[in-house]
């Protein structure tokens, strides 16, 4: 009896163990959810003007806080009246830290500036129309200046406002919207091309192909699945850019075009398999039947097989499109990066995973450009998390296929 | 007495698959379970090695007592209790193994490593299924280049190999040809010697060739259990009578 | 009428097999350019000499060691985790909430887009566990990507194993891990070993999780720890293409990487074919 209790103990081990791995993969989505809230939320918290930077105007400016964009075009010399933005009519005077050194003399300021922040303030006092940026080290003891009220980055205009400028100074411009239609420009471009195309190959696979050819074909284009994404970005870098160019004559062929045909080639075999194995999936009887009643291979494929796979071939095109969403290699290879709102496939274009490749790297953790791409994570996990959910439930709601 | 059924009713969720059995089978015979199917048959055949476990939703009550101990008791270890009471099945189902492995599989889960004593049982689990003259050169072959009745045999061999005391056999020859049928009957004549032997079958001759005793069942119920010679001349049940002569089922 | 369909049906039918071999000719044209472009360039001293000349000369060996080095962190830390956890999902879980919860989650997981890995890789095991830039912060990262193609194909690989076997085997007293350990994994390991192959493929060419975990631009030397930062191939291809110092002369050594990538890929697959063919006949059901 001894034996036995043992044997039920190892069991019982081996159980919890497997069910500990079982539990990996939810773990780690949560985790991903976790992590990215946890340094892309701070975003929120956040002023879009640096830590330990002041940005002050005369005490008689009736304004009280600016935001983020209105910095923008002050400091770009776009707005240079106050008037513009709600104030009294009086000119904009940008005060930095620069300009006093062309204003005072070395000596005013002293050997050290020691005098300089004393200076500011005389200046900002002296000036109505003045709005001044400078290191909180210079701020004087008794500033007269306003201290404007910067808004901290808000939620609706990460998503709304289509600048993008995280390293502008003195105030980073988080709008995402160029981006977000960038990805999904690009994705949409690729999915027109990726699914004639695949679905064609579907059918001939599924339908028409005999079973050697399909053994032939189905392992290659498995092959183009395996393919490198930084392999892709690389033939379509040296091939399919310049290729657009000349075509097109374009001083650069990076373009959304150069993307959604990479993306497309990416995309293929994911559309390919899925909804070959959903037209698999219509019961030999059923095409029978309409065979039977006189309906040519064709007409049967058009009005039997087609529509009682349509939900496994609505699952592949929004995996492809997700496929194609969250790439990121082969398209920051191609596309050219400019983030601006797409207005024509022949555009340079950015897209959310391009930018999040191309500047974490140069983004200080901790910073608020670094939380603004974790930020910009979230966006993206957030719109694959919503197809891969759409799928499943387009897999669940499968159940009773109508014609 | 040996294998006794007392009370058993048997749940498939909301469906009762059996209802109230109760019977007392005897050692070393030979016991035909015959019925239309869906009549409960197969069930009952596993409720002895408790394989009805491996579904949901299974609900038994009742007491099933072999050598006076309650199978159904918490006390029992049920890998134990399969080890005693074999099973074969209506396919041949041999492992992908070789045909000495398969055989072996049941000594060696046992933790048995003793080369000579596996070999020795393989040997004589083999020639008892009447299989050895057929595989003895080709022992390290793939069981599934055997033809489908030396399979069914091979599952015999690997079934009586642990040595159990009851076999349990659920149609075994019914995916077979003819002449494998024969061979396999003549060896359940061969093995009631040394086991107590409960076999569905959907033949009505074959039971009435090999079965000491047998148990008609309908719709979930034991209807008459007697005799074969009796069951199959003059039955007491009308329904038992209409089943045998092949008037329904 | 009746003729017209039978045009209509040839001409799409003509249609389909035409484009199916443009996508097959596209994967040929992709292979090809690059193997005719990088072939020269492969040599001994490529392979196996380190960079020099602000990467226009010399060979590649970093990446490789780095890029192999990646391949085995994550497998070992994906394949034993992936195995178990489609064993536990295919032999114990019966079909229930949970069940179906596991694998809405392991679906998710395998949609994640790269990137977002490489957030949460940069995240979890650079900063806040201090690994830095690593190799087992890289393979972690990688590791969690595959995990999903292993659980998927661990559990294909079981439902494809007949279940009169199971109860062959548990009709002879054997317990739920023995008959798992003795009759269901050895017929269902080539399929399992196919889905391990194909995740290493995959792992060689993944750039995007690797570019904050665990690659670096130019390091000249081989790791010494799993803690050291390394090249990988296909950051070194991205680096040699776009970012280099010398893009245009570093253009061969492009076309060399490229094709070392495809050969592992083409390698790796045609590996997973054989084993699937050559292993699945031995225990193919008659």
């Amino acid at each position: 009896m001894q034996k036995y209790s043992f044997r039920y103990f190892k069991e019982k081990i081996a159980e919890s163990i497997l069910l500990l791995s079982s539990l990996f993969t939810s773990i780690a989505v949560i985790f991903i959810i976790i992590f990215l809230f946890k340094e892309g939320y701070g975003l929120f918290n956040e002023k879009p003007i640096e830590k330990g930077y002041n940005l002050s105007i005369h005490p008689s400016n009736k304004l009280n806080n600016l935001t983020a964009k209105q910095i923008k075009l002050i400091f770009d010399r776009n707005v240079t009246n106050w008037k513009d933005l709600g104030g009294d009519d009086r000119k904009i005077n940008l005060l930095t830290i620069e300009k006093m050194t062309d204003i005072y003399t070395k000596k005013e300021l002293g050997e050290g500036f020691e005098y300089l922040s004393l200076k500011i303030n005389e200046y900002v006092i002296k000036d109505s129309g003045v709005v001044a940026f400078f290191a909180e080290q210079f701020l004087d003891a008794n500033f007269k200046g306003k201290k404007v009220l910067i808004d901290d980055n808000k939620i609706k205009d990460f998503i709304t406002d289509k600048e993008w400028y995280p390293t502008a100074s003195p105030a980073a411009q988080f709008g995402t919207l160029s981006l977000i239609m960038g990805t999904l420009w690009v994705s949409l471009g690729a999915i027109l091309f990726a699914l004639p195309f695949g679905l064609s190959a579907a059918i001939f696979l599924a339908e028409v192909s005999n079973p050697k050819l399909r053994n032939i074909l189905k392992p290659l284009i498995e092959l183009l699945a395996g393919i490198p994404s930084v392999v892709y970005g690389f033939f379509g870098l040296v091939v399919i850019v310049p290729f657009i160019q000349q075509l097109f004559n374009l001083p650069v062929g990076e373009t959304a075009l150069a993307g959604s045909l990479v993306l497309g080639i990416m995309a293929l075999p994911t559309i390919i398999t899925i909804s070959e194995d959903a037209l698999r999936t219509t019961p030999q009887s059923l095409k029978e039947a309409s065979l039977a009643l006189g309906a040519t291979r064709w007409q049967t494929i058009l009005k039997v097989t087609i529509p009682y796979s349509i939900s496994g071939i609505t699952a592949a095109v929004m995996l492809g499109m997700g496929r194609a969403i969250g790439e990121t290699m082969a398209v920051l290879m191609v596309t050219g990066n400019a983030a601006v709102i797409p207005t024509s496939f022949l555009q340079p274009i950015r897209t959310i995973p391009a930018t999040i490749a191309a500047e974490l790297g140069e983004a200080p953790a901790g910073g608020i450009h670094f939380k603004a791409l974790f930020a910009l994570g979230i966006i993206l996990f957030l719109i694959t998390l919503i197809i891969n959910l759409t799928v499943e439930f387009i897999k669940i709601s499968k159940k009773s296929p109508r014609l | 007495m040996k294998v006794i059924t007392k009370n058993v009713n048997l749940f498939y969720g909301d469906f009762q698959a059996l209802k109230d059995i109760n019977l007392e089978m005897e050692m070393n015979t030979v016991t035909a379970l015959i019925g239309p199917s869906g009549c409960g048959k197969s069930t009952y055949l596993r409720l002895f090695n408790r394989m009805n476990d491996l579904i949901d939703n299974v609900k038994i009550t009742g007491e099933v007592l072999i050598d006076g101990q309650n199978i159904y008791d918490k006390s029992t270890q049920v890998d134990e209790l399969r080890k005693k009471i074999g099973m074969v099945f209506q396919k041949p189902n041999p492992f992908p193994k070789s045909i000495f492995e398969n055989v072996a599989f049941g000594l060696r889960i046992n933790g048995i490593n003793d080369k000579i004593y596996i070999e020795e049982t393989v040997k004589n689990s083999l020639i008892q299924a009447a299989l050895w003259d057929e595989v003895k050169d080709k022992l390290k072959k793939s069981a599934f280049e055997l033809s489908g009745g030396q399979q069914q045999r091979l599952c015999i061999a690997r079934t009586l190999a642990i040595q159990p005391s009851i076999v349990l056999m659920d149609e075994p020859a019914s995916a077979l040809d003819p002449i494998s049928t024969a061979k396999i009957e003549d060896l359940i004549y061969d093995l009631k010697k040394k086991y107590t032997i409960i076999i569905v079958t959907h033949n009505m001759q074959q039971a009435a060739r090999i079965s000491d005793k047998t148990a008609f069942f309908y719709m979930g119920e034991l209807i008459e259990y007697d005799k074969t010679s009796k069951i199959f001349t003059k039955p007491e049940k009308e329904q038992t009578q209409n089943y045998v002569t092949g008037r329904f089922g | 009428m009746k003729r017209n369909n039978r045009l209509k049906e040839k001409i799409a039918f003509t249609i389909f097999s035409i484009v199916s071999f443009i996508i097959v000719i596209i994967l040929f044209l992709i292979i090809a350019f690059i193997f005719v472009n990088g072939i020269s360039v492969i040599s001994w001293d490529f392979i196996s000499k380190m960079p020099t000349d602000g990467m226009t000369g010399g060979g590649i060996l970093p990446a490789i060691v780095g890029t192999l080095c990646l391949m085995l962190g994550s497998i070992v830390f994906s394949f034993p985790i992936g195995v178990l956890s489609g064993i536990f999902i295919n032999e114990y879980l019966k079909d229930s909430i949970f069940k179906k919860f596991l694998s809405l989650m392991t679906n998710n997981l395998a949609g994640v887009p790269s990137i977002v890995f490489g957030l949460f890789g940069m995240s979890l095991f650079v900063n806040h566990l201090n690994f830095g830039d690593s190799i087992i912060a890289g393979s972690l990262t990688l590791g969690l990507l595959t995990l999903p193609v292993i659980i998927t194909t661990t559990e294909e690989a079981l439902k494809s194993v007949d279940n009169s076997v199971r109860i062959g085997s548990y009709a002879l007293g054997a317990s739920k891990l023995q008959t798992i350990k003795r009759v269901v994994l050895p017929i269902a390991y080539p399929n399992i070993i196919t889905g391990l192959i194909l995740s290493l493929s995959r792992v060689s060419g993944e750039t995007a999780p690797i570019l904050f975990t665990v690659a670096a631009y130019f390091l000249p030397r081989l790791p010494n720890s799993m803690f050291d930062q390394v090249m990988a191939l296909p950051y070194h291809l991205y680096v040699l293409t776009t970012s280099g110092t010398n893009i245009e002369q570093s253009r061969p050594m492009a076309y060399g990487t490229a094709l070392v990538l495809i050969l592992i890929v083409l390698i790796f697959n045609l590996i997973a074919n054989i084993i699937r063919k050559k292993l699945g006949q031995n225990v193919k059901m008659k």
